[in-house]
C-alpha cells in the first residue's frame, strides 16, 4: 500500500544544506580545524601546479622578447689534434649571404688572459675569456651596452676592450661613463670602453672580455679563425637556415661545426629550474589524504555524539536515506569549505611567489576546479562510512542513548 | 472508522529473550486520551514504540490510521511518523544552539512543508502551548517545564493523528509536571488523540481512560464513567 501519507518526501536541496551546515555550526572550532587539513592539502596542490606554470609563462614572454630566431654555429674542439678547427675568417660574411639570414657576426676565442692589473699574478686568473669580436655582434645576440660604447670599425684596431656584464662584475668595473679604467691582457694595458647589459641568449659573451678583431691579431697572437658565429634569420625560415649553416660556415668539414638554437637551451634550463618534481605533488597528495582522514575522524565522532539527535530525527520521520544525506552533506560542506580556502591560499601563495620573482602569475583554471572538486570528493568519501553508520542506527537504540 | 490505532495480539520479544509485550490488544479512538501505567519494566515504553512504529512487533498486528504497518517498508513508516504521529519524550530531546521555533519547525521538515510554512506552523504550535513569546529563545534559556512545552509543540505542530508521550513529566517537578498535564488535557479537549505513559497514579486516575500493564500484559483498561473492564487474572 503506497499512498500520499506513506510516501516519504524528498528533502529540498536547500534544506539538506541547512541540515548539513547545522551540525558544523554547533561545533565551529572542530569544523575549522578539520577543514584546515583539507585546505593545506589543496593549497599545496595549487602552489605545486601554479608556480611552474607561472615560471613557464614568464619564460615564454622572455623568450619571445629575446627572439627565438637566433642560431649558433660553434667550432667543435678536436680531441685528436687538441685544437679548434680552422674555420675560415670570412665565415660570418658567407653566412650573411644566405637569403633568410638577416645578420651574422663572429667571435673567436683568443686564449689570452686578462687581469685587473699587472700586479695580480697570472696563475690567479679571473675565469674570464678574451674574445675577438666583430663590431656588429650586439644586435645579433640581442644585447645592448650598459655603459660606454661597443667596438666600432675604428676602435677594433685599438687596444680597447668591452666587458660582458658578468666579466665586468668579476673585475669590479661596472661604470665607464666618467672614467675609462684599464685592464691587463696578456702583457699590455687595454682601455675599457664599454660594459654590456645582460645577454641571456649568449651567456658565453656575458663572461667575456671583447677586443677588436684587428687588435687581437696585433697584440694577442690571434690567427683569425672564428670559433662561434651568431646568426639571426627570418623566423619562418630558421629551420632551413639551420640545415645549411654548418656547410656554409666551414665548407671543407661541416661535421666539425655544431649548430644550436640558444633559446631552446635557455628554455630547457629554466624549465628544469622551475618544474617541481613528482615528489612535491606526492607530498601534496599525502597532505590531502591526512586531511581526509581528519575529516572522517571528525564525522565518526560527530555521529557518536549525536545518536540522540539521530533517534529524535528518526522519530520525527526522517528516513535512513535522509539521515545518511544529512551526514554526507555535513562532510561534503566541511571539505568544500576547506577546498575553497585551500584554493584561495594556494592562489595567494602562487601570486606572492610570482610577484617576488617578477613573473606574471598563471594558475591553470583546471587546477582550481580540480582543487574544489577533489575536496568535495574527499568529503563524500570521508563522510560515507560515518553516514552509513548513522543511518543504520534503529530509532529505539538511538533514543535510548544515555 | 474512528480507530486511530489498533493493536491486535501484539507481542514483542527483545533480543536476549525478554518478552516485553505479551499478546497485547488495544484500540484507541480518535479524540481519546489515555494513560498507560504499570510498574517499571512492565513494557510501557516498548508498547509506545510499537504504537509509534519506532519498533516492529515480534508477532501480532499494528494498524496506524488505517494502515497495517506489517505491509509497509521502513521508508513508509518514516513518512507515516512524519505526518501522523507526534512524540514527546521524558528528556525533551531539544537541539541546543537553535531557537525554540526552529526546534519545532524541524518536525515539519520530514512532512515536506516549505520553509516559510514550517516557520509559521511552528509559531502557531508554540502559541498553542503558550510559548509564542519565547519562540526565539534557545533551549538553555528555558525552564524544564518550558522545554517540555516546546517538545509538545513540536509533537503537535504537524497535526498528527495521535500524540505519544513517554513520561513527559518524569523530569519535571510537581508544579511544572502539572502544567504539562494541563496542557495535554487542553490539547485533548481541542481534539487531539493522546496516549501518556505515567508513573503518577493521581494523574492516571484523572484521565478519561487508564490502561495498566504488568509483565507485558494489559491487566486493566478502565474508562471513567463507564463500568470497569478487568482483563486477565483478578487480584
Ligand atoms: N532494547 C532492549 N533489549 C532488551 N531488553 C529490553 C530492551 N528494551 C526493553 N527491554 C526490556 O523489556 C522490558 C520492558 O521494558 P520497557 O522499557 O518497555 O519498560 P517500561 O514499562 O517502560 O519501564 P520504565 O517504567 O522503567 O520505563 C524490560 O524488562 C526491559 O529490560
Ligand atoms: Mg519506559
Amino acid at each position: 500500500m503506497s499512498d500520499d501519507l506513506t510516501r516519504p518526501v524528498r528533502l529540498r536541496p536547500l534544506d539538506l544544506l541547512r541540515l548539513g551546515a547545522g551540525g558544523l555550526r554547533t561545533r565551529p572550532l572542530r569544523a575549522f580545524l578539520s577543514a584546515l587539513g583539507i585546505a593545506v592539502g589543496i593549497a599545496t596542490m595549487v602552489v605545486v601546479v601554479g608556480i611552474p606554470a607561472s615560471g613557464r609563462l614568464a619564460l615564454d614572454r622572455e623568450l619571445s622578447a629575446l627572439g627565438v630566431n637566433l642560431l649558433l654555429a660553434q667550432a667543435k674542439f678536436d680531441e685528436r689534434t687538441q685544437r679548434l678547427p680552422p674555420v675560415p675568417e670570412e665565415a660570418d660574411a658567407m653566412v650573411a649571404r644566405i637569403g633568410p639570414v638577416t645578420a651574422a657576426a663572429a667571435v673567436a676565442n683568443t686564449s689570452a688572459s686578462i687581469r685587473r692589473t699587472d700586479a695580480v699574478p697570472p696563475e690567479r686568473g679571473s675565469g674570464i675569456t678574451v674574445l675577438a669580436a666583430r663590431p656588429g655582434l650586439m644586435p645579433v645576440i640581442g644585447a645592448g651596452v650598459a655603459s660606454g660604447e661597443f667596438l666600432t670599425e675604428t676602435s677594433s684596431a685599438l687596444p680597447v676592450v668591452v666587458l660582458g656584464d658578468k666579466a665586468a662584475t668579476l673585475l669590479g668595473i661596472t661604470d665607464v661613463s666618467r672614467q675609462r679604467p684599464v685592464v691587463w691582457i696578456n702583457d699590455r694595458w687595454f682601455t675599457v670602453t664599454g660594459v654590456l647589459a645582460p645577454a641571456p641568449l649568449a651567456p658565453e659573451v656575458e663572461r667575456a672580455a671583447l677586443v677588436g678583431w684587428q687588435a687581437a691579431k696585433t697584440w694577442l697572437g690571434f690567427t683569425g679563425h672564428p670559433t662561434t658565429v651568431y646568426v639571426r634569420a627570418a623566423e619562418s625560415q630558421v629551420e632551413q637556415v639551420r640545415k645549411v649553416l654548418a656547410a656554409t660556415v666551414f665548407a671543407e668539414r661541416p661535421s666539425s661545426v655544431v649548430v644550436s638554437r640558444p633559446s631552446d637551451a635557455l628554455a630547457a634550463k629554466r624549465i628544469t629550474d622551475t618544474a617541481f618534481s613528482g615528489l612535491f605533488l606526492g607530498l601534496a597528495g599525502v597532505a590531502l589524504l591526512v586531511g581526509g582522514v581528519g575529516v572522517a575522524n571528525t564525522m565518526v565522532v560527530s555521529v557518536l555524539e549525536r545518536r540522540r539527535e539521530i533517534g529524535l530525527r528518526r522519530a520525527l520521520g526522517s528516513t535512513r536515506g535522509q539521515v545518511r544525506g544529512q551526514f554526507l552533506t555535513e562532510s561534503a560542506l566541511l571539505c568544500l569549505g576547506g577546498g575553497l580556502a585551500g584554493v584561495l591560499l594556494g592562489t595567494l601563495g602562487t601570486v606572492g611567489y610570482a610577484l617576488s620573482r617578477g613573473w606574471p602569475a598563471d594558475i591553470p583554471p583546471a587546477a582550481l576546479g580540480l582543487g574544489v572538486g577533489g575536496a568535495l570528493l574527499i568529503g563524500v568519501l570521508a563522510g560515507l562510512y560515518p553516514a552509513v553508520r548513522a543511518s543504520l542506527l534503529t530509532p529505539t537504540e538511538a533514543l535510548a542513548t544515555p | 472508522m474512528t480507530e486511530v490505532l489498533v493493536l491486535t495480539d501484539v507481542s514483542k520479544v527483545h533480543p536476549g529473550g525478554v518478552t516485553a509485550l505479551d499478546s497485547v490488544s488495544l484500540r484507541v479512538r480518535r479524540g481519546e486520551m489515555l494513560a498507560v501505567v504499570g510498574p517499571s519494566g512492565s513494557g510501557k515504553s516498548t508498547m509506545l514504540h510499537v504504537m509509534g512504529t519506532l519498533d516492529r512487533p515480534s508477532s501480532g498486528d499494528v494498524e496506524v490510521d488505517g494502515r497495517r504497518i506489517a505491509d509497509l517498508p521502513d521508508r513508509a513508516l518514516c513518512a507515516l511518523r512524519a505526518r501522523r504521529i507526534g512524540f514527546v519524550f521524558q528528556q525533551f530531546h531539544l537541539t541546543e544552539g537553535v531557537t525554540a521555533q526552529e526546534n519545532v519547525a524541524t518536525a515539519l521538515l520530514y512532512a515536506g512543508l516549505p520553509p516559510a510554512l514550517r516557520r509559521t506552523r511552528a509559531l502557531e504550535a508554540l502559541d498553542r502551548v503558550g510559548l509564542g513569546h519565547r519562540a526565539h529563545h534557545h533551549p538553555h534559556q528555558l525552564s524544564g517545564g518550558e522545554r517540555q512545552r516546546v517538545a509538545i509543540a513540536r509533537a503537535i505542530a504537524g497535526d498528527p493523528a495521535i500524540v505519544l508521550a513517554d513520561e513527559p513529566t518524569g523530569a519535571l517537578d510537581t508544579a511544572n509536571g502539572q502544567g504539562v498535564v494541563e496542557l495535554l488535557r487542553d490539547l485533548n479537549r481541542d481534539g487531539a488523540t493522546i496516549a501518556v505513559i505515567t508513573h503518577d497514579r493521581d494523574l492516571a486516575a484523572s484521565l478519561p481512560r487508564r490502561v495498566e500493564l504488568r509483565d507485558g500484559r494489559i491487566v486493566a483498561d478502565v474508562r471513567a464513567a463507564e463500568q470497569t473492564v478487568r482483563l486477565g487474572v483478578a487480584r
